[in-house]
Formats: structure tokens, C-alpha cells, sequence
């Protein structure tokens, strides 16, 4: 029975944990096997988590306005250790500008404030299979 | 180059994909194990149990610490329950274990139980089998938050720590089955609450009552696992234990007994399936309907004469492509 697992993580310096939490419930409650890193993780931390849990997504939280370096640095490093196929998806206070910016450089996407549960349900469901 | 191949050169990729294939039943996985069993039988492992809350994951976060300050490597393999309505699952474990998410001689698997029942998951000796292979000195289960009688860690661990707090009831719960039987060592966590001595008193009353000779007797220790006070003695402990198991040569015997049991276990299951495609083929299956509907032969009659002929190992009988299900 293959299963798709997520990390949902929330690196960087920064305390607000609510939203995570709710879409770790969701995407839980939707059947996914979500690991939650807790609070404070580097790019670094992060990758590696996911790489020792094999997932086949992480998804970021961010609300400090360090979103370009925390996502380019998590896609730096996935790079380097050839784990590309990961696919990385996020959400928090991110400027239309720069959720451009992130998606050309390869997040697959990035929710806003005030989308609802189901959007990001739905998108998860159709973008994230589980890794052959 | 084959996965098992890479798992034995400390590759982490490799073993975490091999963890997965065999989390998810997948046949491939279970190939590469094949090839990575000669290579186990050498880590010391330890399970921790005890109920939500209990602070089990708080608990393994200070012993990774304590080991790692012996150079030892650390393979942990946490579990947490999957919702019994959706299948989903949050595995949180890891947030008390992060200050060790960049150590290289640390791995840390989450699993969802996917409706085990026991306190672990189906995979758990398999994906030991994996961390064993790859060299980990020390191997650490930590089960689900338990109830009663979730034991099957006992098993799987050379030495299980059974963790409780004050405050979860009378000296009645300390003398109940389950649980409370199996712990080698007992931890009273969160020791600077209320009713920290009297659930200690509790716990060894309980063990005074039973007639130890020659058994290891189960130490009990107080800790304050979030701050790490308690945690050299809960170590001590542990290799007490170690030693005990390795003086009276039980510590390899460990081993072999867990090889007979996969053995059986996969004997058993690949019996039972294997039979049941033979008899689901057999083209008489009409016939017996038959016989069954006119009550020319009772149901428990032809069950066992069925089977009987089935498991002679001259058996030729009639199979086709005919499928009952």
C-alpha cells in the first residue's frame, strides 16, 4: 500500500505555528501521512528530515518575510543531494512579486492568506504522488 | 549498484527509500532485505513505552544526546497513530528529537501504525533489520502513547523502559496486566509533580510482590526528562541491563530467537496464502455447492476432507483458472 508522506516544516525564525498546524490537520484529516518538524528548523534540518523520511513533498510555513532565502536554500540543497523530484510547496505572507520569483525557480506552489482548506487539499491531491 | 548495496555504505537516501518500500508492503523491499540479513544481529535495542504524554519523545531526545557523548550511532524508529476514519496520520515525535535532525550519525524514522495493533507497525523489525545494517550501535523504538496492553515492543527490544507519570491513578493500575509486566526498567517521568514518590512507592511495591530469582529485577528511577535530570542514571541502567542480558548469553540468543519468529511468521503467512489460492482454483467447487445445498455433507465434513487432500504433498488435484473470488 503505498503512501504519500509530507513534511510540513517552519523553518526560520519565526513563532507562528497556527497555520501549519491547521493545514498538518487537514492534510492529515485527507488522508496524507504528515511529519511536523516543529518550530525554528534550518534549510539545512530540513532537508535533511526529508531525506531521512523519504517524503515525497515538504511543505513550508513562513510569516517572517525570509521566504526567498528559506525556499531557495531548501531547493539549493535539494539539488546538491540529487533529491530534485522532491516537490516543494509553501504558504505564509509572500508578496505577489515574490511568489512569482519562488515558482520560477521551482516551488510548485505557494498558498496565500484566506485560501481555503479545500484548495490546498485538492492541490495536494492531484500534485503529490508517491515516489516510485 | 542495488539498495542494499548503498544502505551498507551509509547511504541515507538509499536506506530511507528501502524503509519505505518495506513500510508499504512493497515486494522489492523485502528483496534487498534478503541481501542485508547476513549483515544484521549486531545493534543493542531499546524500546521505550508508556502512555500519551508519558514524555517518551522527550525521553529518547536525552538518551540520543547521552549515547552520541559515547560516539555511538542512533537509529530511532517513532511511531504514532494513523486516524482509524482517514488513513492519515501526524507523526510529531520528531519535534522534541530536533536538535539532532543534523547530526549524520543520528536517523530518525517516523511511522504511522496503519492499524497495527501492538504499539508499533507492521515494518518495525524489518526497518530495525535496515538500521542494523547500516551499523547503528543502538537501535530506539519508541511505540505509540499505550494503553494497556499494547507489549509487542517486549519483543522486538533487547530491554524495554517502560515510562510513566504521577497523577494516572490508584495502586490498582500498578498491579493490572499489560503493561506494567513488561518493562525491564521503569522511568517515573516528570518526577517534580505531585504524587511522583507515591506512583515510585507504587511501582516497586508492585514489583516486591513478585519472586524474582535469577530474573533481572526491574530498577525504577525518577526522572525530569525535559531538563535531563535523572538521565546518567536511566543510562546506568540501561547497560545494567545490557550486561545482565549479556552474562547470562541472552543478549545474542535475542537474535536468534527473533529469526525463528520472522521465520515462522513468514512460513505461516505464505502457507496460508499459497493453500488458499490452491483451493480457491479447484475446479470442484460446484460440486461441493451442490453437496452442501441437498445437506448431502455438512459444512465441517467437507472442510476437512478438502483439506486433508489438499496438504498431501502428492496433491495433483484438479486446478484451473477457475477463481472464486
Amino acid at each position: 500500500m503505498r503512501k504519500v508522506r509530507i513534511l510540513m516544516a517552519k523553518p526560520g525564525l519565526d513563532g507562528h505555528d497556527r497555520g501549519v498546524k491547521i493545514v498538518s490537520r487537514a492534510l492529515r484529516d485527507a488522508g496524507f501521512e504528515v511529519i511536523y518538524t516543529g518550530l525554528h528548523q534550518t534549510p539545512e534540518d530540513v532537508v535533511n528530515i526529508a531525506l531521512q523520511e523519504d517524503v515525497d513533498a515538504i511543505g513550508m510555513s513562513v510569516l517572517s518575510g525570509a521566504h526567498n532565502y528559506l525556499f531557495s536554500r531548501v531547493l539549493e540543497l535539494l539539488k546538491e543531494k540529487n533529491a530534485q523530484e522532491i516537490v516543494v510547496f509553501g504558504g505564509g505572507i509572500i508578496p505577489e512579486d515574490d511568489v512569482k520569483y519562488l515558482k520560477s525557480i521551482g516551488v510548485s506552489e505557494l498558498f496565500l492568506p484566506g485560501t481555503p482548506l479545500e484548495t490546498i487539499i485538492n492541490w495536494a491531491k492531484e500534485n503529490i504522488k508517491p515516489l516510485s | 549498484m542495488s539498495l542494499a548495496e548503498k544502505v551498507l555504505q551509509n547511504d541515507i537516501r538509499a536506506a530511507a527509500r528501502l524503509m519505505r518500500l518495506l513500510d508499504d508492503e512493497v515486494e522489492e523491499g523485502r528483496e534487498e532485505l534478503k541481501k542485508l540479513y547476513q549483515y544484521t544481529g549486531k545493534s543493542y535495542i531499546i524500546g521505550i513505552t508508556g502512555p500519551p504524554g508519558a514524555g517518551k519523545s522527550t525521553l529518547v531526545d536525552q538518551l540520543i544526546a547521552a549515547f552520541r557523548k559515547e560516539g555511538k550511532k542512533i537509529g530511532v524508529i517513532a511511531v504514532d497513530p494513523s486516524s482509524p476514519f482517514t488513513g492519515g496520520a501526524i507523526l510529531g515525535d520528531r519535534i522534541r528529537m530536533q536538535r539532532h535532525s543534523s547530526d549524520p550519525e543520528v536517523f530518525i524514522r517516523s511511522l504511522a501504525s496503519r492499524g497495527h495493533l501492538g504499539g508499533l507497525t507492521a515494518s518495525t523489525e524489518e526497518i530495525c533489520l535496515v538500521m542494523d545494517a547500516m551499523g547503528k550501535d543502538i537501535i530506539i523504538l519508541e511505540t505509540v502513547g499505550v494503553g494497556q496492553d499494547e507489549v509487542e515492543v517486549v519483543d522486538l527490544a533487547h530491554t524495554s523502559i517502560l515510562v510513566t507519570v504521577p497523577g494516572l491513578g490508584d495502586d490498582v493500575q500498578a498491579i493490572k496486566a499489560g503493561v506494567m509486566e513488561i518493562g525491564n526498567i521503569f522511568v517515573v517521568n516528570k518526577a517534580d509533580r505531585e504524587g511522583a514518590d507515591r506512583a515510585f512507592r507504587e511501582i516497586v511495591a508492585m514489583l516486591d510482590m513478585i519472586s524474582w530469582d535469577g530474573r533481572f529485577r526491574p530498577p525504577v528511577i525518577k526522572v525530569q526528562a525535559h531538563i535531563g535530570l535523572g538521565i546518567d542514571e536511566l543510562v546506568e541502567k540501561i547497560y545494567n541491563h545490557k550486561k545482565f542480558l549479556e552474562d547470562h548469553g541472552l543478549f545474542h540468543k535475542f537474535f536468534s530467537k527473533r529469526a525463528k519468529s520472522m521465520f515462522e511468521k513468514v512460513l505461516m503467512s505464505e502457507l496460508g496464502k499459497r493453500l488458499k489460492k490452491r483451493i480457491l482454483a479447484d475446479i470442484r467447487w460446484a460440486d461441493w455447492e451442490r453437496y452442501l445445498e441437498t445437506r448431502m455433507i455438512d459444512p465441517y465434513t467437507l472442510a476437512f476432507n478438502v483439506l486433508d487432500e489438499m496438504i498431501t504433498i502428492n496433491y495433483k488435484g484438479g486446478t484451473n483458472e477457475f477463481s472464486r473470488l
